[in-house]
């Protein structure tokens, strides 16, 4: 589950994220993003950085939650957790010491459109480390009782979430917005889902899905070209070079206005909202981009912070945000209130989202919008795993290997006519559907 | 675990902000910095410097990109709370983004988002800290703005009455929504018989639903001033100009009447307690046990580093001797772990977790769980795992430097605990040193039963939880 939510962050808060310029900042401008090919023809982008002993490397493969089979959800998520408890000659207890004892940190995560693995090393066991990769991505053992175990903790995980208001809202969103659609289905699985995959399930998903022709690779640190070109064949020079595995079929989300209610003892009702969004290469996801920032974007500052609880106290946490995915576009938000007071809150968002798709925003929240969104851009680049993940995230979008130094000029270059225009033409208050989970008063 | 910092606002930018600002592991504010490299002389090389009101100034410099992490952390927390008004510090913490005396009620944060900041703000049991990070030249005014604050701020009933739900709503969705976490409340105030580290840090519902104007600003007046506060900067910044941005901003900020100090102290733990928990919600059991354990400045300190390397290779990972045991070779658990931080004030606690199995009765589980540590006790730890985990954090501490916000947390925290910034410049260095002697030493002196709180969370009817469950799928 924590992955899942990572990797929707990863698309929303890094590719978008991958947004903003102080006066062009310096920051994003000092970070000069290289193109390396290996012998074998394995692309990565690099930042170097020598300042720390220290490579970071992110890579993505479009395969996740979504290429899993009908009544086999959580292939992905399980494949993801066994692909480093035991690889090659290591069991999962001898490949997971040597890990360790190299202070090596690898992770694999999955949402629903990535597999995403991610890697971080001390420069003196950098070849250890991309070698453990390879090992783990091409000979992953899947032994009876690694998968097992693994298992068991899944279902142990689902168990939970399945009593979780939240959880349980974010099903009721995807399973009605996307019916007949992998999109609909839930990622890490359910009791009856998880025990029925095979170690054949299991080799099977590895092979159609992580290739040479689907990945993207990111790194950042303590390393020059050359060396990264013999390292990148170290780790994906040995897998497959074509994808087999069927792409996913494009789905229109089905949310049609209205608010479904699942009732469910809890002091506090969750709802979750959403509306078709836009696609991230959309001539006008600049725009959509900032109007979202102005209407439930980040920081203290936006239309529902203020209404709902700036003024009203009546949530901790309110949002919204884009969601371009690779087969759909959403634009999502949620809020939590106790149940007598949910409704109010319900009745707040709606009205915002009428009021500013009606009059757009001004002019002030405009250049307020546009002086953070380019001011907070540089601090994206604060740690090297953080920039790895974005490097992933521009190549997953197919946007510029310049994009960090040209980000800020597309914000700029939105005017308050794009934003009223967009406002009017993507925000649909009568589309805009509720998902509540607990026991809302008057609903 | 659940709990240990909680912050002004879930970040809405994506879950893996949330995340980090959420976890407060038990290395999160313990774990500092880092490992000598022969270069360097120590991790983070940070420059120190005291205003003549008493405010504490560190300056770290790291020239990754041209941004500044400006930091103001005060040393109040929820120990530091009068009976009855259980909260009030973590309901501080949001009011200061209320008005000040120049500044009008949200204010401060329009003026942090159109320099292109981002901030925020947490709470913990020993201090509360503010945070804005910037392009570097902002520097000069977001001091202007948090020395403002620091003594100038301004409440209105309206104010009070609007954030106090909105933390009531904060504690429904971190407490009320999840049946770990209220058990987690209990047994923590079971584990500490008379110290306010027993205390929820956002307060209880009934006291937080009370707090007022008075309250806070009592509360403010009592803790907020240059002489009870750490100031640190972080980035691509020059220590002497930060030095003289913070004498001409914070400078002319008043010290507060009377610095405040006390310390609490524990008495002997005696009793052996369990605290059981069912909630309809629950579909798996859990077990978890808490040890009374001292901190780097309570009684029993000398033990504070072999914990930290016992509680790695105890329960870190999943090579860890607990998951090793219960989770690989005996089939009994899903997962396992230990967890200890020794950073705070006062007396800390030592902490294992395990779920059963399907199938598994917890009481069969905490019985292989005391059987293991006996072992332990009986045997004494490896030595060859004591080294690995002691390597391990080690070079935890050179990736800490790759992060601008890890070495200003672990400084800071160190400063506002009463140590310094040379006890987390030779961390490093410190658990090296730790012998497997002292490692099992620690494990004795810790790992005993009548010191101890033990926590079930229960379903209440299994059965039928289990159905429902599924329906609803």
């Amino acid at each position: 589950m924590s992955a899942r939510r990572r990797i929707a962050g990863l698309a929303v808060a890094s590719v978008l994220g991958a947004l903003a310029l102080f006066a062009v900042s310096a920051a994003s401008a000092a970070v000069e993003v290289r193109k390396v090919v290996s012998r074998s023809g394995i692309v990565a982008w690099l930042v170097e950085d020598h300042s720390n002993p220290i490579l970071s490397m992110s890579f993505g493969f479009r395969a996740g939650g979504s290429f899993d089979p009908a009544g086999k959800e959580g292939l992905a998520e399980l494949t993801s957790i066994l692909l480093d408890e035991g690889a090659g000659p290591m069991d999962a207890l001898a490949f997971q010491k040597k890990l360790e004892s190299l202070s090596i940190r690898l992770e694999f995560e999955v949402g629903r459109d990535q597999f995403h693995g991610s890697l971080r090393t001390l420069s003196r066991n950098r070849d250890a480390a991309f070698e453990m990769i390879g090992l783990a991505l091409t000979r992953p053992r899947f032994d009876a009782d690694a998968v097992e175990r693994m298992r068991a903790g899944l279902l142990s995980g689902y168990l939970r979430d399945s009593r979780r208001p939240r959880y349980l809202a974010r099903r009721a969103f995807w399973s009605s917005a996307f019916p007949d659609h992998p999109y609909g289905r839930p990622v890490s699985g359910t009791t009856k889902s998880l025990g029925a995959i095979t170690r054949a399930d299991l080799q099977r998903f590895v092979a159609d899905n992580l290739t040479r022709d689907n990945l993207f690779v990111g790194v950042v640190g303590d390393v020059t070209p050359a060396q990264l070109e013999v390292l990148l064949d170290k780790a994906f020079g040995g897998l497959p070079a074509k994808r087999r595995a069927r792409p996913v079929p494009a789905a229109a989300p089905k949310l049609e206005g209205g608010l479904v209610v699942k009732r469910f003892d809890t002091p506090q009702s969750v709802a979750m909202f959403g509306q078709p969004g836009l696609p991230r290469r959309h001539p006008d996801y600049y725009a959509a981009y900032v109007l979202n920032h102005i209407l439930g974007g980040g920081g203290f500052t936006s239309r529902l912070y203020l209404q709902i609880r700036e003024k009203r106290g009546l949530a901790y946490s309110v949002y919204s945000y884009l969601w371009p995915m690779r087969r759909t576009s959403l634009l999502l938000g949620a809020v939590a209130t106790e149940n007598a007071r949910v409704a109010e809150s319900v009745a707040i968002v709606r009205k915002e989202w009428t009021r500013i798709a009606e009059a757009g925003p001004t002019a002030e929240e405009l250049a307020a919008a546009r002086k953070y969104l380019t001011g907070s851009y540089p601090l994206r680049f604060s740690s090297s795993s953080r920039i790895a993940d974005m490097l992933v995230g521009l190549q997953f979008e197919g946007l510029e290997r310049d994009y960090f130094a040209r980000r800020n000029g597309y914000i700029e270059k939105v005017t308050l006519a794009d934003v009223r225009r967009v406002a009017k033409s993507l925000l649909k208050p009568d589309r805009l559907t509720f998902f509540i989970v607990g026991k809302p008063a008057g609903l | 675990m659940n709990g240990r910092r909680i912050v002004r606002r879930a970040a809405l930018t994506g879950p893996a902000i949330a995340a980090l600002m959420l976890t407060g592991g038990p290395m999160a504010a313990g774990v500092p910095a880092a490992a000598a490299e022969p270069e360097r002389q120590g991790l983070f090389n940070a420059q120190t410097f005291t205003l003549k009101n008493g405010l504490r100034g560190v300056v770290i410099v790291n020239r990754r990109a041209p941004v500044a992490l400006h930091m103001v952390w005060y040393r109040a927390g929820a120990i530091d709370e009068p009976a009855g008004k259980s909260g009030i510090a973590h309901f501080v913490e949001h009011l200061l983004f209320k008005g000040t005396k120049t500044l009008k009620s949200g204010e401060f944060s329009r003026i942090v988002a159109a320099n292109g900041g981002r901030e925020n703000a947490f709470t913990s049991w020993d201090y509360t800290g503010y945070y804005q990070f910037v392009a570097r030249d902002r520097l000069p005014r977001m001091m202007e703005i948090e020395a403002d604050r620091m003594a100038n701020l301004v409440l209105t009933e309206d104010n009070i009455v609007q954030e106090r739900r909105v933390i009531l709503e904060e504690r429904r969705s971190r407490i009320e929504a999840s049946p770990s976490t209220i058990l987690w409340e209990q047994a923590r105030r079971a584990l500490f018989l008379n110290h306010g580290y027993g205390r929820p840090i956002i307060g209880w519902m009934h006291e937080m639903a009370q707090l007022s104007r008075q309250d806070a600003l009592d509360f403010y007046r009592r803790f907020y001033g240059p002489d009870n506060a750490v100031l640190v900067v972080a980035g691509d910044v020059d220590p002497a100009e930060v030095r003289r941005l913070a004498e001409k901003y914070y400078g002319p900020v008043p010290r507060l009447k009377a610095p405040p100090h006390r310390r609490l102290l524990e008495p002997p733990q005696r009793a052996e307690r369990r605290v059981i928990y069912r909630d309809r919600r629950v579909r798996r059991p859990s077990f978890s046990r808490m040890y009374h354990a001292p901190g780097y400045n309570s009684s029993g300190a000398e033990h504070a580093y072999a914990l930290q390397v016992l509680a790695r290779l105890l329960g870190s990972s999943s090579t860890s001797l607990l998951y090793q045991s219960l989770v690989v070779r005996r089939k009994l658990a899903t997962a396992a772990g230990s967890g200890y931080g020794a950073s705070r004030r006062g007396p800390s606690s030592f902490y294992l977790f395990a779920s059963p199995r399907p199938g598994v009765g917890i009481d069969r589980l905490e019985e292989a769980v005391d059987d293991e540590l006996a072992t332990i006790l009986k045997k004494g730890v490896p030595k060859e795992e004591v080294e690995a985990a002691k390597r391990q954090l080690q070079d935890m501490a050179i990736f800490a430097r790759d992060s601008l916000r890890t070495g200003a947390n672990a400084i800071a925290t160190s400063l506002t605990i009463g140590r310094t910034v040379q006890d987390v410049e030779e961390w490093p260095a410190r658990i090296g040193a730790v012998t497997v002697d002292q490692v099992n030493a620690a494990a004795r002196h810790v790992l005993q039963r009548r010191k101890s709180v033990t926590a079930l969370l229960l379903s209440e009817k299994p059965a039928e939880a289990d159905k429902a469950g599924e329906q609803r799928q």
